[in-house]
């Protein structure tokens, strides 16, 4: 590895993060994303997922012109909510987990580099207990995310 | 000290001052005090909704499965949960000793784990309130603030992150959900390829995790009257050392001191816990408070975690971080360090201890040998007991015939701390609070004595619009009069 926050060479273009908990129901919404949308191959993508975000996530985005934060949403929009993110610290004394916000500000704190678009979907889930599975409606919205996200990096690859 | 403050006489006519992330993503925790007309403090009590359904989640699961599964219940230390389940599984599969590839394999994996845990708790949550001051400008104290005027260490946290990540990855076989670990051993060495990776880093990872030793010696020790005196409290100390006293994160003995320093227990085997530790459930709290049994709930309760452990072993045994534990405590003159605040510079002394351990493993042949799992008699019951980032971990399950899991218990880190945290937020509450108007600057004080436990409520999930957190300032009436939200400021309609 190197301690270098510089931009590597041929590093795809687009991010898709999914972050969620595949154990506690609707929160696996984020990592079954990436699972369905690694079938499919999509070029100049590059798929990564978590538990949470954490500081160090800020690396993974160096190098890439846009990013998408998939995460289960608590409330909101159904079946899903596309809102851009802007850099913004989230402290907490009871937590580690940083917001997608908050991955955003650190990446432009420590590599001083230009942000990438950066964009959190937000996808309807409803149930998140410990060994759950996904609740059907959050099925229906996840699956509607994933067309939403296929139409979007297949169909205008230089938007 | 301890009880003090816990329980007021008369609770309903006072005023409730509730600090609470509204989070179900690290479990649920709050603080509330209760305040009387004179806004004098009159109980003060950290509430941490534990979670506990893992138990029911582990059982009926195959034995096997388990390492990886548990991961599920923590998004901050998997591979802690992860390495103690393993070594609880080695017991059922009777692997008393494992091979020396798969021993080194598992310490390298934690030794990387906290590396990048303390490296996340003291340059991204800590570094603000300590560098800024605990009732500095909010807009001010946050680590856009520290990347402002320290922009070297804002960096390097990021990087010691990502280090740590990678070391977790080469031994787990990748960075989130590895399965490194089994009963019995690991499933994968290193390749030489990955050894040489981690070793061009390792010198200057060691290099700023002295620095950082120096900064938070030098952060206490310029300003002592206030570190050496927020949020005290004396109290017995616990952790694991190694079977000569030395430092040992992955495997030991239990070792217990009091608060003058004196040996409570020693060299005790982990795995009949039960007969040492007990559990007392208060009223008020979903958390059990743990304590030494032999002592009984009111002195026999203790803390764990980085203060515990630089004090309690004998030695550390690698050469920076052995310096730097002695000028520690030389600086107690003879007695143990107590402060909450020390728990910052106990922490890095760790973190450079994690550093020189990991260097010295990457240098270990062993660890790309191919001796990997190895097995002895089947077993029903298995304890592992790790030292996680916070502090001491236990998993403790029984399999049956079928290999099936049929009962688990575990006991985090941050319910051993359980009561050593309401002392400390005492503390700072009577200290800090008493009698004056409460201010976000004031109530930041409470949360710096909580974060120096540096407590993980996680069982991993964090979906969108569950992260707030905030402080509701509510009169003997129930009503709300104020309420302050960590993004913004909002008034009760």
């Amino acid at each position: 590895m190197s301690l270098s926050t510089a931009q590597a060479d041929g590093i795809a273009p687009v991010l898709l993060f999914g972050i969620g908990n595949p154990s506690r129901g609707d929160d696996a919404i984020g990592p079954l994303a990436i699972e369905q949308l690694q079938a499919l191959g999509l070029s100049g993508v590059e798929l990564l997922t978590d538990f949470q975000l954490q500081v160090e996530h800020a690396l993974d985005l160096v190098g890439r012109r846009e990013v998408v934060f998939i995460d289960a949403a608590a409330s909101g929009d159904e079946p899903f909510s596309l809102e851009p993110v802007f850099p913004a610290a989230n402290p907490g004394a009871m937590t580690h987990a940083l917001s997608p916000a908050a991955v955003l500000e650190a990446f432009g704190r420590v590599t001083q580099a230009p942000l990438p678009a950066t964009y959190t979907l937000g996808v309807r889930g409803y149930g998140f207990e410990l060994g759950a599975t996904l609740s059907e409606a959050a099925a229906a919205n996840l699956d509607a995310a994933v067309h939403m996200l296929v139409t979007r990096f297949t169909e205008s690859p230089d938007d | 000290m301890s009880a003090e403050l816990e329980t007021a006489t008369s609770p309903e006519k006072l005023k409730r001052v509730v600090i609470e992330p509204v989070s179900r993503v690290e479990g649920h925790g709050k603080v509330t005090l209760l305040l009387d007309d004179d806004d004098r403090v009159q109980q003060a009590r950290l509430h941490i909704v534990e979670f506990r359904g893992f138990e029911k989640f582990i059982q009926g699961r195959p034995y096997w499965e388990i390492p990886v599964l548990v991961q599920r219940l923590c998004g901050i230390c998997p591979v802690s949960h992860h390495l103690a389940a393993a070594k609880a599984l080695d017991q059922i599969v009777g692997a008393d000793q494992l091979t020396p590839t798969a021993d080194k394999i598992r310490r390298l994996m934690h030794y990387g784990q906290i590396l990048q845990s303390h490296a996340l708790h003291f340059f991204h949550l800590s570094s603000p309130d300590l560098l800024f001051g605990f009732d500095s400008d909010v807009a001010r104290r946050n680590i856009v603030g520290v990347a402002a005027e320290y922009p070297d260490i804002a960096r390097q946290g990021v990087l010691l992150r990502r280090y740590g990540q990678e070391v977790i990855k080469a031994t787990a076989g990748k960075r989130v959900h590895g399965t490194g670990a089994i009963p019995g051993g690991v499933n994968k060495s290193l390749t030489g390829e990955e050894r040489t990776a981690l070793l061009e880093d390792i010198y200057q990872i060691i290099g700023w995790c002295r620095s950082a030793v120096q900064l938070a010696k030098r952060l206490h020790l310029s300003n002592v009257g206030l570190y050496n005196s927020f949020g005290v409290f004396r109290s017995n100390m616990m952790s694991l050392v190694g079977p000569d006293g030395d430092m040992d994160l992955y495997h030991g003995v239990l070792r217990a001191r009091d608060s003058n320093g004196n040996l409570i227990f020693d060299k005790l085997d982990y795995s009949h816990y039960w007969e040492i530790l007990t559990e007392e459930v208060k009223p008020w709290t979903y958390m059990k408070f743990p304590y030494i049994r032999s002592l009984g709930p009111d002195a026999g309760w203790y803390k764990v975690g980085p203060l515990a452990r630089v004090q309690n072993c004998d030695h550390i045994p690698t050469p920076f971080a052995e310096t730097e534990r002695r000028e520690f405590v030389d600086f107690g003159s003879g007695q143990p360090v107590h402060a909450t605040l020390a728990f910052h510079w106990a922490r890095m002394i760790e973190m450079l201890f994690a550093a020189e351990s990991i260097k010295d493993l990457l240098h270990d042949d062993d660890i790309t040998g191919d001796d990997l799992v190895t097995s002895g008699e089947r077993r029903e019951r298995g304890v592992g007991v790790i030292e996680a980032p916070r502090g001491t971990l236990i998993h403790h399950y029984r399999v049956d015939e079928n290999d099936q899991a049929t009962r688990a218990n575990l006991i985090v880190s941050t319910t051993h701390n359980n009561q050593a945290m309401n002392a400390a937020i005492r503390h700072v509450a009577q200290r800090y609070l008493n009698g004056r108007k409460l201010t976000e600057g004031l109530l930041n004080h409470i949360e710096v004595a909580i974060r120096a436990f540096d407590p993980c409520l996680s069982c991993a999930t964090h979906a969108l619009g569950k992260m707030p957190f905030n402080v509701e300032l509510i009169d003997a009436g129930g009503q709300c009069i104020d309420t302050l939200v960590r993004s913004s400021r909002e008034r009760c309609p």
